[in-house]
């Protein structure tokens, strides 16, 4: 297995996050879909790491980064999700239109 | 057993949980075909278990290795590598565990029968089945954690599994919630040992505590985190209040996890890492202290409860703190010895009572009354094992809680009272319990009748072992297969213990607990009313369970929590972090300091310019707001498309 396979692996898992991310709409999976766009940011780095410069961590140290920013983006996101419901009684992202002109 | 058949002992059963998850639709319409599975996962992983364990039969010191695979591997020194190893310490659990579950998915198919959601139940058991075997098969201290937790997991959806019950649902909450402050005492000294030793490797490390190789005090860190991890697992003192709350679960699911497996993992864990805690005789007398403390302090609770299953929970609990002594004061042996026998009568105590709810439909016991006529078999598999826990020769119990009483002699004498108390206490209640639910007459409403056969084979066939297990060691063959060389006839170990002093005592104790509640619930000579009215304050502690339920969830977790820390957070949030940028930052920096100086030129060149523009900008907001249409993910695809055209034009250009 060469870079090639995991890249399109990321990218793959990166689509359907992204994808998932704009059309749906409860806002918990949209928080998921966020999640699964990290990780394949993260394997993306991992995979350049073992294969550009195997003798570095950067990547895997990126990876760590990323896993703990992870953590907190969900841990937030998940707080603001329940007191919108609490305040609004929804979850679905497209009644939550406070931004809205 | 070849590497394959010891993969496949766990294996089995997540395989076929996982089946029954994947296919749910199918096995909705279809349930009866999801506990076939599950048992056919169980009972195939349950033979391969018993043909590894005659292969370790008579063999000093010998154990089946599988190698896995390596999880990480940073730079030459940390490799993490997840390898089950199967050595007599695990062959006993992975019996313990497999012959218990494979009654429990038997007994299932009658106590579920009906129930909605009987593919799910099938699908959590069989994933709990295979995550409690990872847990005794793990070589690696790191996979035994994992496991830990996914066993708390299992148990979490099993208690909840009517989750459409507040109650159901917040004893799940709190079961996970209490555990999970033990476990981080357990991760706590994973990482101390990790970083002491640099090895997580279970047998490396126990190697290493045998020769001293490790500090005495990070020895004794270590050894006191693993046990706190036990004690939230194994729901001793001060961590047992979730144990009578997973009582909500569904009775087979309390047998299986909250009886038998699940809460002895506490005690397995300390028995695993045994050298350990030797190595640090403050670890160990904490974990005598403790298990005594918990063994009597939960047998008095369950003096006076009336549900049945409560009883049964606290009767657990204490028992797990003996183990826990056994473990403190004796041996591996002795203290995995108990959780043998104990395995057995308990989890078929928890069946019987689940047999008796699908006659009566209720738990209380003052609703019950005269139940061995109508239920001549769950009444005599219940007496049966109600005997073995109160340590009556030559049943299971009685083996194992001598050896216990004895290496207690040896240690403190204190808790050697502590213990024999115990011993009183457990044949009073378990009476108290048989006596006023089967003696007596019907209380309750409609007619009892015998549970289903599939319900009542489990029972008969639990009776085997809850009998003889005990004699297991009656010539000292278990001790010796955990490698503790015992040497004692069979025969004389049967019977010759009847001459000891320390036999006699024990016997007439327990006795005498049989003998007072025979006299009050079934003679009825003496009134438990009296009782109740001379120690009303005594009885009142034991009822509200020493206000330990208020003390969790009223002081800490309102008071010193929500209005001690987090108010404290909030008020730190809103006065002096938002406080000090809004009004100390921008009003005083800014603007006194800073903008004074350039407000001469500010008001005469800036501001005509900026007004200006402001009102270019407003003008133009009016128009452009249009596209502000406060839905995110519009927003989101703005973004998108923009990344795509850079990324476009960034591919043309170069």
């Amino acid at each position: 297995m060469g870079l090639t396979h995991f890249l399109v692996l990321a990218v793959i898992l990166f689509c359907i996050g992204l994808y998932g991310a704009l059309v749906k709409k409860s806002a918990v999976v949209i928080l998921m879909c966020i999640e699964i766009m990290l990780n394949a940011v993260t394997i993306a780095a991992v995979a350049f790491n073992r294969f550009a410069s195997p003798e570095l961590f950067t990547g895997q140290i990126f990876t760590l980064f990323i896993i703990a920013v992870a953590a907190a983006e969900a841990t937030i996101g998940l707080a603001i999700i329940i007191s919108i419901y609490k305040n609004r009684d929804t979850i679905d992202a497209t009644k939550i239109d406070l931004m809205k002109w | 057993m070849t590497q394959t058949g010891l993969w496949l002992i766990m294996l089995l059963p997540l395989i076929c949980g996982a089946l029954i998850a994947l296919g749910y639709a199918f096995f909705c319409r279809k349930p009866a075909i999801s506990g076939y599975l599950g048992i056919a996962g169980v009972g195939g992983s349950f033979l391969i278990s018993i043909w590894g364990l005659i292969g370790l039969l008579g063999k000093e010191g010998a154990s089946y290795y599988a190698p896995g695979f390596s999880w990480f591997a940073v730079g030459n020194s940390i490799d993490i590598s997840f390898n089950l190893s199967f050595d007599p310490l695990a062959a006993i659990m992975c019996f313990v565990i497999l012959f218990v579950s494979l009654m429990v998915h038997i007994y299932s198919q009658g106590y579920m029968h009906g129930d909605k959601g009987y593919p799910r139940y099938y699908a959590f058991l069989s994933f709990f089945t295979a995550s409690m075997l990872g847990l005794v098969l793990s070589d690696n201290l790191l996979f035994t954690f994992f496991f830990w937790e996914l066993v708390g997991l299992a148990s979490y959806l099993l208690i909840g599994f009517w989750f459409t019950r507040p109650a159901a649902a917040n004893a799940a909450k709190k079961a996970f919630i209490v555990t999970r402050i033990g476990d981080v005492g357990f991760l706590a000294a994973i990482i101390i040992l990790f970083a002491n030793t640099g090895t997580l490797d279970i047998h490396s490390l126990n190697g290493m505590a045998e020769m001293g190789l490790i500090g005495a005090g990070v020895v004794t860190i270590a050894a006191l985190g693993i046990f706190a991890g036990a004690v939230g697992k194994s729901a001793q003192f001060p961590l047992h209040v979730w144990l009578p709350d997973a009582m909500e679960g569904p009775t087979p699911v309390s047998a299986l996890i909250h009886a038998a497996t699940m809460v002895a993992a506490g005690v397995f864990l300390v028995a695993r890492t045994y050298p350990i805690f030797e190595s640090s005789a403050t670890a160990m007398l904490w974990v005598s202290i403790i298990g005594a403390v918990t063994a009597i302090f939960a047998a008095t609770m369950a003096l006076v409860m009336n549900d049945m299953k409560r009883i049964l929970a606290y009767s657990t609990v204490s028992q797990l703190g003996y183990m826990m002594l056994g473990l403190g004061t004796g041996g591996i042996a002795i203290g995995i010895f108990h959780l043998f026998n104990h395995a057995f009568f308990k989890s078929l105590l928890f069946l019987g009572s689940g047999s008796v709810n699908h006659a009566t439909g209720t738990f209380d016991i003052r609703e019950m009354g005269g139940l061995s006529k109508p239920m001549p078999v769950t009444s005599g598999t219940f007496l049966i094992a109600s005997l073995s826990l109160a340590g009556i020769w030559p049943l299971s119990g009685f083996f194992s809680k001598d050896e216990i009483l004895a290496g207690a002699m040896d240690g403190q004498s204190i808790l050697f009272i502590l213990a024999l108390i115990t011993v009183f206490l457990t044949a009073f209640y378990m009476f108290r319990l048989y006596f006023v639910a089967f003696g007596g007459t019907y209380r309750g409403k409609g007619n009892p009748h015998e549970s289903p056969r599939v319900m009542s084979w489990p029972l008969l066939i639990l009776v085997v072992p809850s009998v003889i297990s005990g004699l297991l060691n009656a010539g000292g063959g278990f001790s010796s297969f955990l490698g503790e060389e015992v040497h004692t006839g069979f025969f004389e170990g049967l019977f010759g213990i009847l001459l000891h002093p320390l036999a006699l005592v024990s016997l007439a104790v327990a006795g005498g607990g049989i003998y007072l509640a025979f006299l009050m619930y079934k003679k009825k000579s003496l009134s438990p009313a009296i009782f109740t009215e001379r120690f009303k304050g005594l009885y009142m502690v034991f009822s509200k369970k020493y206000w330990m339920d208020e003390l969790y969830e009223g002081a800490i977790a309102k008071n010193i929590l929500m209005k001690g820390v987090f108010a404290f957070m909030a008020f730190f949030d809103r006065k002096v972090v938002d406080g000090g940028i809004n009004g100390f930052f921008i009003q005083k920096v800014l603007f006194s300091r800073l903008f004074s100086r350039f407000r001469t030129a500010d008001e005469r060149i800036v501001d005509g310019a900026v007004n200006g523009v402001a009102s270019i900008t407003l003008e133009g907001g009016k128009v452009g707001r249009k596209a502000q249409t406060g839905q995110l993910q519009s927003y989101g695809i703005y973004l998108a498309a923009g990344v795509v055209v850079l990324v476009m034009a960034a591919l043309i250009i170069w």
